[in-house]
Order: structure tokens, then sequence, then C-alpha cells
């Protein structure tokens, strides 16, 4: 589970989050809407303590978030440009990070399949194309069966095969009871992945509920009907 | 040899003197020691207040040689006045108990060896000595260890007086409070071998001594200079060492000396030279080694010197020349690892650099003969930058300073413009 | 611990897998192998050695330092997203970068000593003395690069401008200065003040030790009493080390600092 309280960051004079409450129950799978620069990668970095919030409370899984860092271990993190040490060589990579954690990768040779990564595995990352690196990063993130999960635009690199793919491993991870934040510009995209969605505008909360429920409030049959629909409203 | 002489130790008598208190032996041996006895004990009361020692010699003949005892002997002010050998034996101690010279040597064919001189008295106005000659010809000082005095050796208006492989040793600390090792005054044809002198305000010094020659002595950590001489014309000093001397090496106002194989090592500090020249000409410096010190060789008003074949290694300045000189010729030297090979204080040169090697050469070789192709500068800007400023030298090595001395060897405007090496040698000279 | 082992060697494999650690190792191999060629091996190797090596080492590791920060800016995110103390990672990150830049410049001015006969007798103190003075620097000057890349995260050209006025101001116009000062106020007693600004400076400190290892013999001839009480005894190398010790942990703790409070 995931609780924010009154939570802000301003970088210089921009407020990016303008005391954001957020209470997102274990298991529940959420989308994270909103126009750019509107904070959504701000808040799941927040939430991953690189950044550091000016005010406010972050509880994850019963933890509160003062610099600690051990809480990282439940969460798998898919950044929105997946970019790594060039020199190094996937496999490599892989087993730094297992070392690293001292976990064990319990999907590590599950993902790798899945992703049809064994070709790439000797390979420098410099010359793995941006999908595959997409890959790597979606291995990264899941390979430790972490209970939260965090994708910032996760397949916004990927190839329609690639990412049918991915999302049926999203699928799967949301049956398995996951604690999912997804970003996405591309709402059936989300429609298909995610329950509830948070709508942001402008560091702030617009709209956190089942998107059934936005739907319905708005009169609307698909979500980015809705979303284009509420931010057409003057704040 | 004059004399078959035989060993045969003799008590002769014993008495105190109010400034001796030691009981002393003398034994005197003579052709027939039966004789000895019965001089001695015939001579014995008729000179009260003379000590064994002066006895003995009072009464020894011409040409004797006296075997000391191995003990200590008192001695104070004591004359010597006719060919004598003394023969310590390696072991007797002449005490001089802090007060006035020891033995007073005026005569000729005399011989000191094999003892040991303590406690000269020191004084502001008199300048006691272990060991005073004077007025005398053929001396030979061997072998004797003088330790605690205020001059060791003092030498004045002699001839042919050797001085051979001694060791003086004192704990000088002021100037004022000490004298020098080995001094020579007004004397002809003195030799000085293989002596250890150490602690003394100067360790030899020579002022008026000619055709002397000094060799082999080891001089180190005196309190003034090591060696030091004036008016001393025509000597030669070769294979000597100096170390850590307060003030280095000091010679002036000297022509003809010859300078070979020497070293001058370690001489540090603010005005300490490795070798100070003032007003020498027409000599040779040849075959020395300069080694760690404040400044190598440090010329002023010296002319027509030849400094040839000498090393020059880790010094501070290699060669300080005061431009007051003239004619000195600076050929086939290293000149390795010195922080700065040649300084002077004007714009102008009047001497002769030839042939060096120059570690911070810079030049090439491209018709590979040895000689570099292009010439070398040794005088630094920054030398002349320190000189004016000493504090600036804490900013040697410095990315400054570099640029500084590369600009000014490009275009030199304040370093002398023809004190060049135009054929530097690029690899040291054996 | 474990994590920070981690990382360090995970730099050190990265490191010496990109050719240019070596090629840096290889300029101090040539440089020391030709120094042994022309000169024998004794002092003036050390002495030669030590003026490469106050030019390269602070700006090959700033600049290294601050190149670091900006071309691993993803790879950094990765490991903050790992349940990793920050502390931890930025120790693993500066001494992983620090170390292998001076096992190379070691390596690389000691390995001729092999082939060309061992050291003069007396220059092992010297080789000791030149090497550890040259990982001082790569610590420091890396530590510097390190708070300049996390200070203008976001301004590359910002950083790498100031660093290179950095390394200028301290290489040549601080020197500069000083000479000036000297040169326009030598009437008055200055000893105290020039010794003490010259302690500011850590290029100017390492270079005090250098001459206090090899030009002592120049630094005596001059006959200033302060001078000569810093340089002829034992204090002037305990301040020039306490000093230099505070230029290593002044920036690599503001580092941290910097590190400790960023948003990445």
């Amino acid at each position: 589970m995931i609780r924010i309280n009154n939570l802000k960051k301003a970088f210089g004079p921009h407020q990016v989050l303008k005391g954001m409450d957020l209470n997102i129950p274990a298991g529940q799978a959420t989308g994270v809407v909103g126009p750019n620069g509107a904070g959504k990668t701000t808040l799941i970095k927040t939430l991953l303590g690189l950044v550091k919030s000016d005010s406010g409370d972050i509880i994850i899984n019963n933890i509160q978030l003062n610099g600690n860092y051990d809480y990282r271990r439940q969460i798998g993190y898919m950044p929105q440009q997946a970019r790594y040490p060039e020199q190094m060589i996937v496999s490599e990579l892989l087993s730094f990070i297992e070392d690293l954690r001292g976990d064990e990768a319990v999907f590590k040779e599950q993902l790798i399949k899945e992703f049809n990564l064994e070709p790439e595995l000797h390979k420098q990352l410099r010359i793995l194309s941006g999908g595959n690196k997409q890959k790597v990063g979606a291995t990264l993130a899941m390979m430790f069966n972490p209970s939260i999960l965090f994708f910032d635009e996760p397949t916004a690199g990927l190839d329609p095969r690639s990412s049918f793919i991915f999302k049926e491993r999203i699928q799967k991870e949301k049956v398995a009871g996951k604690t999912m934040l997804i970003t996405s510009h591309i709402m059936s995209e989300l429609e298909q992945l995610v329950d509830h969605v948070i709508f942001i505008l402008e560091g702030e909360i617009k709209y956190y509920g089942r998107i059934d429920d936005l739907l319905k409030e708005n009169r609307q049959e698909r979500l980015e009907g809705a979303i284009a629909k509420m931010m057409e409203e003057p704040a | 040899m004059e004399r078959t002489m035989m060993m045969n130790p003799f008590l002769i008598s014993q008495f105190r003197t109010r400034h001796l208190t030691t009981l002393m032996s003398v034994i005197c041996l003579l052709f027939l020691p039966l004789l000895t006895v019965a001089q001695s004990s015939s001579s014995e009361e008729g000179k009260v207040g003379l000590s064994k020692l002066a006895l003995a010699i009072e009464e020894a003949d011409s040409g004797a040689t006296l075997l000391l005892e191995p003990e200590t002997y008192a001695i104070n002010e004591l004359q010597i006045n006719k060919p004598v050998t003394i023969d310590g034996q390696n072991r007797a101690v002449l005490d001089i108990g802090g007060e006035g010279y020891g033995l007073i040597v005026k005569g000729d064919h005399i011989t000191l060896k094999n003892f040991e001189i303590r406690n000269s008295g020191f004084g502001f106005m008199d300048d006691y000595a272990a060991i005073l000659v004077e007025d005398s010809r053929n001396i030979l000082i061997e072998n004797l260890t003088l330790t605690n005095n205020f001059f060791g050796i003092f030498v004045a208006k002699s001839e042919k007086v050797e001085v051979l492989n001694n060791t003086i040793i004192s704990n000088a600390e002021r100037q004022t409070t000490s004298g020098n090792g080995v001094h020579i005054w007004y004397s002809k044809d003195v030799e000085v071998h293989q002596n250890e002198i150490t602690g003394h305000r100067d360790g030899m010094y020579f002022e008026f001594v000619e055709g002397s020659m000094i060799t082999g002595n080891n001089v180190y950590s005196n309190i003034r200079y090591g060696l030091h001489f004036m008016y001393s014309d025509d000597c030669s000093y070769i294979g000597n060492e100096f170390r850590d001397n307060i003030s280095g090496v000091a010679v002036m106002y000297t022509k003809n000396v010859i300078m070979r194989h020497n070293r001058f090592v370690q001489n540090w500090g603010a005005n300490r030279y490795g070798l100070l020249l003032k007003e020498i000409n027409d000599s040779v410096i040849e075959f020395n080694r300069f080694d760690t010190n404040s400044v190598g060789i440090y010329s002023e008003a010296s002319n027509r010197v030849q400094i040839e074949r000498n090393e020059f290694y880790n010094n501070g300045t290699a060669i300080r020349m005061m431009a007051n000189g003239v004619d000195n010729r600076i050929v086939k030297n290293n000149f390795i690892n010195n922080v700065f090979e040649v300084s002077t204080n004007s714009r102008s040169n009047f001497n002769h650099y030839e042939g060096n090697y120059w570690s911070q050469y810079e030049g090439y070789d491209l018709d590979r003969d040895g000689v570099g192709d292009v010439e070398h500068r040794p005088v630094r800007l920054f030398s002349l930058l320190a000189e004016r400023q000493p504090l600036a030298l804490i900013m040697l090595r410095s990315l400054m300073a570099g640029l500084l001395d590369t600009a000014e060897r490009v275009f030199p405007v304040l370093t002398p413009k023809n004190l060049v090496d135009l054929k530097p040698v690029m690899e040291p000279i054996q | 611990m474990r994590v920070y082992w981690q990382i360090l060697r995970n730099e050190f494999q990265t490191l010496f897998r990109a050719k240019w650690v070596l090629g840096y190792g290889l300029i101090f191999l040539l440089l020391t192998d030709t120094l042994f060629r022309f000169s024998g091996g004794g002092t003036e190797v050390w002495v030669s050695v030590s003026n490469i090596m106050l030019l390269l080492i602070p700006i090959i590791s700033l600049i290294y330092g601050i190149l670091y920060i900006y071309q691993s800016r993803d790879y950094l995110e990765l490991l903050l997203t790992q349940p990793v103390n920050r502390s931890t990672l930025f120790w693993g990150l500066y001494t992983g970068i620090s170390a292998p830049l001076t096992v190379a410049f070691i390596i690389g001015s000691a390995l001729p000593i092999g082939w060309h006969g061992g050291l003069a007798s007396g220059s092992a103190s010297q080789l000791f003395f030149v090497l550890a003075l040259g990982s001082l620097l790569t610590f420091i000057f890396v530590g510097l690069g390190f708070v300049m890349g996390l200070y203008f995260y976001d301004d590359k050209i910002k950083g790498f401008g100031f660093s290179i006025v950095i390394w200028l101001f301290m290489a040549v116009i601080y020197d500069g200065l000083i000479m000036v000062i000297i040169f326009m106020f030598g009437d008055y007693s200055l000893e105290t003040s020039v010794i003490f600004i010259t302690m500011l400076n850590p290029m100017d400190i390492a270079r005090i030790l250098i001459l206090m290892e090899f030009d002592i013999s120049a630094l005596m001839g001059y006959s200033g009493a302060v001078f000569n009480r810093f340089f002829g005894s034992n204090l002037g190398i305990l301040v020039s080390g306490g000093m230099l010790v505070l230029w290593l942990a002044v920036p690599s703790w503001v580092g941290l600092r910097i590190f400790n409070r960023k948003d990445f």
C-alpha cells in the first residue's frame, strides 16, 4: 500500500507537487495520467526517494519514508528512458544488480525468456536497440518479484509484439496481487491494464477513482474522451 | 735515527704542583737504561715545578725519542724546543686541564705522535691551542687525537710542518668560544694530510701560507668554514671532503690555487656555499664534486679561474657567478639536478661557458655528434626573481615559474644575453 | 559494506574496460621508462615524474570526476532505485573512480622499475613519496570534479566551464597573484602570510611538498626565519600534509552532502 499526505515539492520557483493526498491499497493497479509536466514522474520519483519532498508524508507498506532505503526492496521500477552503463554487458548488468541487492532474482530466467532477451544477453548495452533496453528495464523491475511496481511510460519504445508480451506480463503481475502504478499517454492501454486512475493537473490530483466511475460521471465511452474533457474544464 | 732506543718504562718521581694534581710518570729511554735513571734522579730535586714530562724533555738528548706510558699526564704550556720525538704509543693522554696552551713547539726536527691531547684553555684574547708550533722547521705532527681544545694545532711563522693523520674533535657551539682545528699563519711548505677535523670554528684556517699541500682530509660539521684561507698562494687542495660545515668553504685573496678531487657536500642554509671564492685569481678547480649545497660555487671578483670537469649535483644553485670577475672558464662540467644551474647579478657576462652537461638542457642533437644543436642558457629568469625577492622561492616548480622561464629563454630580456653554453653536451661527462 | 564492494568492483571493471584508463597509465609508463633510459634511475626520474604529475593529475582527475557524473546519470538513477544507502553509493562511486585512476598511475609509474633493474639506492622513499602524493591528488581532484558535476547537474557547459576555470585558477592564476603580492609588498614581512596563502591551494601544497623532498637545498638558501622553520623542520611536512588531507576531506564531504540531498 501507498499512502501520501499533503506531499509538496518545488523545483526552484516551480511548484511541481502542490500538497497531494493519496491512498492506494495493496493489490490495486492504478494508472497515472495527466498532461506533460503535470508531475507524474516527479510523484513516482518521490515515492522512490530519487526526489526528496519538501513536506508531507509518504508511507509505503507501513514504512514511513525518511531517507531510509530498505523499503525499496519491495519496489520494482522501470524508468521512462532506459539507459545503462554503455560498456556493460546485459547479463553482467543483471547479475550486478542481483549481487547489489543480495536478493534472489526469482523471475530472471522467466522474464528473459518471455521478452526474448537471450540473444541480447552477451551484448554490450550500447549496441542494444531502444526497445531491447526497455525490456532489460522491465526485467530489472520485475525479476525480484517485488510487491509494488512502478512503470513510467513502459510501452513507449516497444514494437507491437513486445508491447503485447509486456502487457501480458503486467496482467500476470496484477493477478498475482501486485500494487502497481503505471503512467502512460496511451489511454487505451491503461484501460486494458488498470482499474483505477489518478488524473494529475499542475501538481494536483483532479481525479482519483475507478475508471468505470470516471466514464460514468463524464458520460464517456472511453477513458481518452473522459480525460480530454477534464483537461478542457477550467481549473 | 740518531740513536737506538730501548723501551724500558721507568717511574722517575712523583710530586704535586699547583696546577697538576694527577699522578704522572715519564719514561725516558736512553741507550743505557741505567744512565737514564741516574740522570733523572740526579736532576729531580733541582727543578721543582717542572712536570715529569718537562723534565724528560729537558734531559733528553737531541734526537731522542720519548716514549709515554699509557696514562694521563697533566701538562700546561709545555715547551719543546729541541729535536725530539714524543711518542704516546697510542695510549698516552696529555690533559691541559682547561687553562692555557698544551704543547709549545719551537725548534727543528720535532715529532709528536700517537697520543691524545685534551682540554686546552679558551680565551677571547689568546688563541690557546693544544699544540702551538712557532718559529719552527721540520715539524711532524702525526697520529694525534686532539679533543675538546680551543684551537687544535696552531702553526705560526714556521716551515716544513707536516700535520698527518690526526683526529681533531671539539664540540664548539658558538663561534666566539671556539677556535680552529688546524690554524696556520705565516708559514711555508706546510703539509696537511689525512686529518679528520670536526666541531671547531674553522676546520682548517690558513693565512699567509705558501706552497702548501693539503690532501685527503675529512672536515665536517664545523661551525664556520670547513676550509678558510686567505693570502695563501701556490697551495694545492686535493681529495679532501668538506661536509656540513655551517658556512661551507671560503677562500679569499689568493692566486695559483689548485683544488682537485675534493668533495663539497651538504652545506645548507642561507649564505652557505660549497665553495666561496673571493678574489681568487689564476687558479684551477677540477674534478671536484659539489653535492647538495645551497650554492655550489659562489665566485666574487675572481679572475681566470678554470672550473673544469666538476660535478654539480643536487645543489640549490650550482654556480653563482658575480659579474665582477672576468675570464673564468666553466668547461666540461656536469650540472645535474640543480634547481638553478647558474645565477648572476648582472646582464653582462665576461666568463666563458662551454661543453658542459646541463640536465636542464632542452635542446636536441640531430646530427648525433654528442653536442646539442642549440645553445643552452643556464640562467633562469626565476633565479633572478628569487634573488630580488627570496620569498618567491616558494613558487619554485609552479607552472607560473615555468612559463616565465620559457618566455625568457626564447626572448632574453632580463637575463644575460651572452651567458650561454654554445656547445652543451648531450650526455654527462664521465 | 557488501553493497560498497559491489559498486567498487563494478567501477573497476567498467573503467578498465574503457581503454582510456589504460592509456592514462601508459602515459606514466612511457614517461618513467623514458626517464629511466635518459637519466639512469636516480632522483631525476622522480623529480620529473612529480613535475608531470603536478600538471596532469589534477586536470585529468577533475575532468574525469565531472565527466563521470554527467555520463552516468541514468546509471546513478538505476542504482538509486535499488535498496541502497545514498552515502554508501556515493563512497562506492567516488572511490570506485579515484582508485582505478590511482592504480593506473601507480602501476604506470612504478612498472618500468622492473625492467630497468630496480631502484637506485635512496630513491625508494622518493618513489613512495611521489606515488602517495599523486594518489592523494587523484582523490582530491576526482572529489572536486564530483562536487562540480553534482552541483551543476543539469548544466554541463557551466560545470565544465567552472572546472576549467578552477583548474586554471589553482594552477596559474593563484600563483600569479602570490607572485604579485610578493613583489608588490616585498618590503613588508610577508613570510607567514605567503606560506598561509599557499597552504590554501591543493596544487600549491602538493608542489611545496615536492619542493621539500627534492629542492630543500635551494629553499634553505633563503634566510627568512619563518621560512626556515617551516621548511627546515617537520612543521612544513605536517602542516602541508594536514592541509592536503583537509582538501581531501572537504570536497568529498561537500560532494556527499549534495549527493544525499539531491533530486535525481
